[in-house]
């Protein structure tokens, strides 16, 4: 066998990892011997998703492909090393321990760096910029001793550094030197709304403002700027833009471009045809690409040219350039722009839809007669972003109506009406960073039976880059069962093959009461973390028994009663019905508190939170609030939360019914009732609405004839307002529809889903729901009542019974062995109070 | 083959456990969760941290399979663990370590 080619990576970034990956699978082990070589002191990680980092994302999980991945296939990883010099006559490189590699193929992919301006000052204490993890770390640390920050930079990157910063709880500025936000993504009307959506994160921008000098002495203490205005801040991060990380090449004599990027031809190979550059750090055709999905491309075209150079057969690839559309992720705001965005050079007529009460702008740019589409910007909602862009990719012909693709998308409709994954021709290109297509990810579902999407993503690689074109691949797995027949079914896990409807009907037609029972008789295998609580909240609907009897298949927080927080300490909270509480129990509150130190704080859902309680502690906290007439709030439940209240007719000059009375009576109802996701209702006295019940799962509002009830509504990770179920309710008949409704929610629910999603799945929508709750349509309305009866009967308050059962209650400990608290506890002085010590 | 001296440390009773489900052990200044997995009628034990953010919280986890592999859940952010070898089931870095287990005269011992 001939020796092995030697090839010298230089970078060990995303696209140096994939560029490892794609050249083993395409060659197997043997033919080469791969080196690589980076400066950073951990193997390739996702830069792509790097902010996900400060919102707890760990190293690990963003890291692309462990150390062990490279020792197994093979490949020699450098990490913390850097190289120095290339010698492109003697084929080797030198890093900066003096260590001398040789090549025959060397592959750089150095990436990019940021480019940070040359403004006085810029080199003080407090100036960063956002690139890697150290810088992350860096800006972390600093932000602790920090009020408010500036980022200099309205573009992609400036404005997650942005969001960033304001969640680290900084006061937030973006300072862009051009008259608009994302300049070379959006035009002025989609830069405008953008800028008002980030003002109402909190965010303050200003435009048109250039930096002069950086303020204050060691460590950064403002701006000023061209114009003599200044702002304060205590520290700055700077987004001004990249620049590639040439230096190596231009040492070595490669051509580089006069701003910047090491000159390759279509085939990648620089001026020295045994050197290759790829990724952010490549100049080609004049264009540098500064996103990930380009540079696996260039990746791929590499691997495959140089497997080819040793196995002699398949066609040379080249590089083309490429599509530089993006969708904006984690600012808080749907951002969009494909295609051609502004169509300055292209004859083109515009359809743009404008809601600035919404905050939402979309344009598109079709072609003058009508056909196709050229491309656009969304701002505000994005929804249709992956499927505009394969119109535009695949040269689709729009339907009749273009603008229907950019209407507003409405409760319980799906984005894009008439325009599915079906029309999408098999070669579109449904991941572009891994440049996958339909008809690629169609076939393998069907060829190798594929059930869902990680499946896919694990057989496909579809969906594991930037992770944009996920809800595709759903949607296409979806369609592609369809095709062959088979119903697409929702199964619990691998252990149960049912929906958790069918689950909850075959547990109560069985009448299994344990898990064991409902598993011998309907699953196998021993369960998990997923259908193990799915089936406990099942039983708890249908039967009412006593959870912690069957502690071991609860969720931490039921088991225990109590919502476990950081550091292995629980929360108490006592429900406080209707938020009207007494004089002696808020003096109670106290005094339990203060006995064991526990941390106060008022919730949202007027109550009180009790924090820091050890697990031993628990049941003494809990038999003194019993005392004087608490009982479980259930705030670690999937059961009812809180209704809240406000004042009412007998204190509010407006109110025109006893809305905390009802509020009680509701909270009083409902309470202990497990669902298949928590349950949160509000019970306003008048049309002002200041209890919010338009945002709960069930919410009363009180007219001058009776109550109007909402449904389905939603604070939390998609907020969505409840809809108008019915007017002018008496009490009885209002308290009977939720009934009606709560039960038939429970029994159709899918496990995790709260009344919002659900309500949007719910075909038929509104008039349906109103047909089976008011007109009784399925004939199943008294059933539900009855149902619903027993659950009301069989309460008893949880943490009472714990408390007097003494095999229950002999569980709160933490050693089985001992007495002890569990020593690693940690707490640190907050405000006067305590938290647990970080991470 | 070199043979490892195991030294058992009488835990606690085999009433001290829950059934299919775990409890912790204190062994000097050690933390240790032992789970009485009765679906297989086994035992495990391993450490009692999570490496994921260093809890001392795993002997509160859910015990499963996963295709037939007996493993445990953290109850914070639910990564799972081979309760075999200690593995993260997720395919990602971390692991714990496992200690053998047996049961005499209706007590648990731990090989530490
Ligand atoms: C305590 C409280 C924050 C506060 O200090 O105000 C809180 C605390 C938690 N919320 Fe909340 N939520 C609290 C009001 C809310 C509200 C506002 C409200 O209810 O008026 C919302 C939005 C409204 C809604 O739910 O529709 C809210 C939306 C969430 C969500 C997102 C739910 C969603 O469907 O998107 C979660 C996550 C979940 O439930 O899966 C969550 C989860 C949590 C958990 C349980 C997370 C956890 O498992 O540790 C927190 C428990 C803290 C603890 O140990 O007690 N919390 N949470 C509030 C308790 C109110 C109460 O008295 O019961
Ligand atoms: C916060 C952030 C968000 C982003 N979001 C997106 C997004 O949403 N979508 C998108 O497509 N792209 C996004 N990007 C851009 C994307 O991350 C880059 O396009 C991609 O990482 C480029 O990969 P690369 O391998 O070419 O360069 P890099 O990832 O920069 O890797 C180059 C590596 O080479 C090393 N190196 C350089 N010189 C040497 C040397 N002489 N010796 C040894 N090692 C060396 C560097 O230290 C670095 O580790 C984002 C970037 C950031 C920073
Ligand atoms: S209390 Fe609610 S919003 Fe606040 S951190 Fe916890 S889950 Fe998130
Ligand atoms: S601490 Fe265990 S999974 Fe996060």
């Amino acid at each position: 066998m001939a020796q092995p080619q030697k090839v010298v990576v230089v970078g060990n970034g995303m696209v140096g990892y994939k560029f490892c990956e794609k050249l083993l699978n395409k060659a197997g082990g043997g033919s080469f011997s791969i080196t690589v070589i980076g400066e950073e002191p951990r193997p390739a990680y996702d830069r792509v998703h790097l902010s996900a980092y400060f919102s707890g994302t760990s190293v690990d999980e963003l890291t692309m492909a462990p150390a062990s991945w490279y020792a197994e296939n093979g490949i020699q990883l450098l990490t913390g090393e850097c190289v120095l010099h290339i010698h492109p006559e003697a084929h080797y490189v030198m890093t900066h321990t003096g260590r001398k590699i040789e090549y025959d193929k060397l592959i750089l992919a150095t990436g990019s760096s940021a480019f940070v301006p040359p403004v006085p000052g810029v080199e003080k204490e407090g100036v960063f910029v956002y690139r890697t993890i150290e810088d992350l770390d860096a800006i972390i640390s600093y932000a602790q001793g920090a009020s408010r920050a500036a980022v200099i930079g309205g573009g992609l990157l400036g404005l997650e550094a942005a969001k960033a910063t304001l969640d680290l709880g900084l006061e937030t500025h973006v300072i862009e030197f051009a008259p608009r936000l994302m300049p070379r993504q959006l035009d002025a009307a989609g830069a405008g709304m953008l800028k008002r959506k980030m003002e109402a994160l909190g965010i303050q921008i200003h435009l048109n403002k250039n930096t002069a000098h950086f303020e204050g002495e060691s460590n950064v203490k403002g701006l000023a700027f061209v114009d003599n205005t200044s702002l304060e801040v205590d520290m700055v991060v700077v987004s001004a833009g990249i620049r590639p990380r040439d230096e190596l090449a231009k040492q070595a004599g490669l051509g580089v471009g006069p701003r910047g990027g090491i000159m390759v031809n279509d085939e990648l190979q620089t001026t020295d045809s045994d050197i290759y550059a790829i990724g952010e750090c490549a100049l080609h055709k004049g264009m540098i690409y500064g996103l990930v999905a380009p540079g696996y491309e260039m990746a791929e075209v590499v691997a495959n040219n140089l497997t080819l150079s040793i196995a002699k057969k398949g066609d040379v690839k080249s590089f083309h350039a490429f599509d530089m559309s993006t969708k904006l992720k984690l600012i808080g705001v749907d951002v969009a722009s494909f295609g051609e965005p502004f169509c300055e050079h292209t004859p083109h007529d515009t359809i743009v839809v404008e809601d600035k009460l919404k905050g939402i702008y979309k344009r598109l740019n079709v072609t003058t007669d009508g056909k196709h589409l050229l491309g656009g910007i969304l701002v505000g909602e994005a929804d249709n972003y992956n499927m505009l862009l394969q119109m535009v990719k695949n040269q689709m012909i729009l339907p009749p109506n273009p603008e229907d693709l950019v209407m507003p998308v409405r409760k319980g409709e799906s984005a894009g009406a008439g325009m599915g994954v079906a029309s999408l021709p098999d070669d579109a290109s449904i991941c572009s960073c891994e440049n996958i297509t339909k008809g690629t990810i169609c076939e393998a579902i069907e060829g190798q039976n594929l059930g869902d999407v990680a499946a896919i993503k694990k057989c496909t690689k579809a969906g594991t880059g930037c992770g944009g074109c996920v809800p595709m691949l759903s949607d296409l797995l979806t369609e592609t069962l369809k095709k062959q027949g088979k119903t697409v079914k929702k199964v619990l896990c691998e252990h149960f093959d049912y929906s958790r409807q069918e689950m909850y009907h075959l547990i109560k037609m069985s009448g299994t009461r344990t898990f064991d029972e409902v598993l011998e008789k309907h699953g196998k295998g021993c369960g998990c973390e997923v259908c193990k609580p799915a089936v406990a909240s099942m039983l708890a609907s249908i039967y009412n028994d006593v959870i912690a009897k069957q502690a071991v298949i609860q969720d931490t927080n039921d088991r225990y009663l109590a919502n476990i927080q950081r550091g292995g300490t629980y929360s108490v909270v006592p429900r406080v019905p209707g938020g009207e509480i007494t004089a002696d129990q808020l003096i109670a509150l106290g005094t339990v508190a203060k006995k064991y130190d526990l941390y106060c704080k008022i919730t949202g859902g007027q109550r009180v939170d009790l924090f820091g309680a050890r697990v031993e502690q628990l049941p003494f906290i809990w038999e003194e609030l019993i005392d004087v007439g608490f009982e479980s709030g259930h705030a670690y439940g999937k059961a009812l939360r809180t209704v809240k209240s406000c004042v009412g007719n007998t204190w509010c000059r407006f109110g025109v019914q006893d809305a905390v009375g009802y509020a009680v009576r509701i909270e009083n109802r409902y309470k202990g009732i497990r669902a298949p996701h928590k349950l949160k209702s509000a019970v306003s006295g008048c049309t002002r609405e200041c209890a919010e019940a338009q945002s709960k799962d069930f919410g009363i509002i009180a007219t001058e004839k009776g109550w109007n009830l909402y449904l389905c509504g939603n604070g939390g990770i998609k907020p969505q307002h409840a809809v108008l179920f019915a007017s002018d309710l008496d009490d009885d008949t209002c308290i009977k529809y939720i009934d009606r409704f709560l039960m038939f929610y429970i029994k159709t629910a899918e496990p995790l889903q709260r009344t919002a999603t659900w309500f949007n799945k719910l075909e038929g929508g509104l008039e349906y729901l109103r047909d089976v709750i008011i007109n009784d349509s399925l004939g199943i309305c008294e059933e539900l009542e009855k149902e619903m009866e027993y659950l009301i009967e069989t309460y008893h308050d949880e943490w009472r019974v714990a408390v007097e059962t003494p095999e229950i209650r002999a569980r709160f400990t933490h050693f089985v062995n001992s007495e002890e608290a569990d020593p690693t506890l940690e707490f640190v002085e907050m405000r006067g109070q305590k938290r647990p010590s970080d991470w | 083959m070199t043979t490892q001296h195991t030294t058992w440390f009488k835990a606690a009773p085999i009433s001290a456990f829950p059934e299919n489900g775990g409890a912790c052990v204190k062994y000097h200044d050690r933390q240790i969760a032992v789970f009485h997995f009765k679906q297989l009628d086994k035992w495990y034990a391993t450490d009692n941290e999570c490496p994921h953010k260093h809890q001392m919280i795993l002997s509160r986890g859910m015990l499963g399979d996963q295709q037939g592999h007996p493993k445990v859940a953290c109850p914070f952010h639910k990564k799972t663990f081979s309760l075999e070898t200690g593995l993260n089931l997720q395919g990602e870095d971390y692991c714990i370590n496992v200690y053998p287990v047996k049961v005499e005269d209706g007590f648990v011992f731990i090989g530490v």
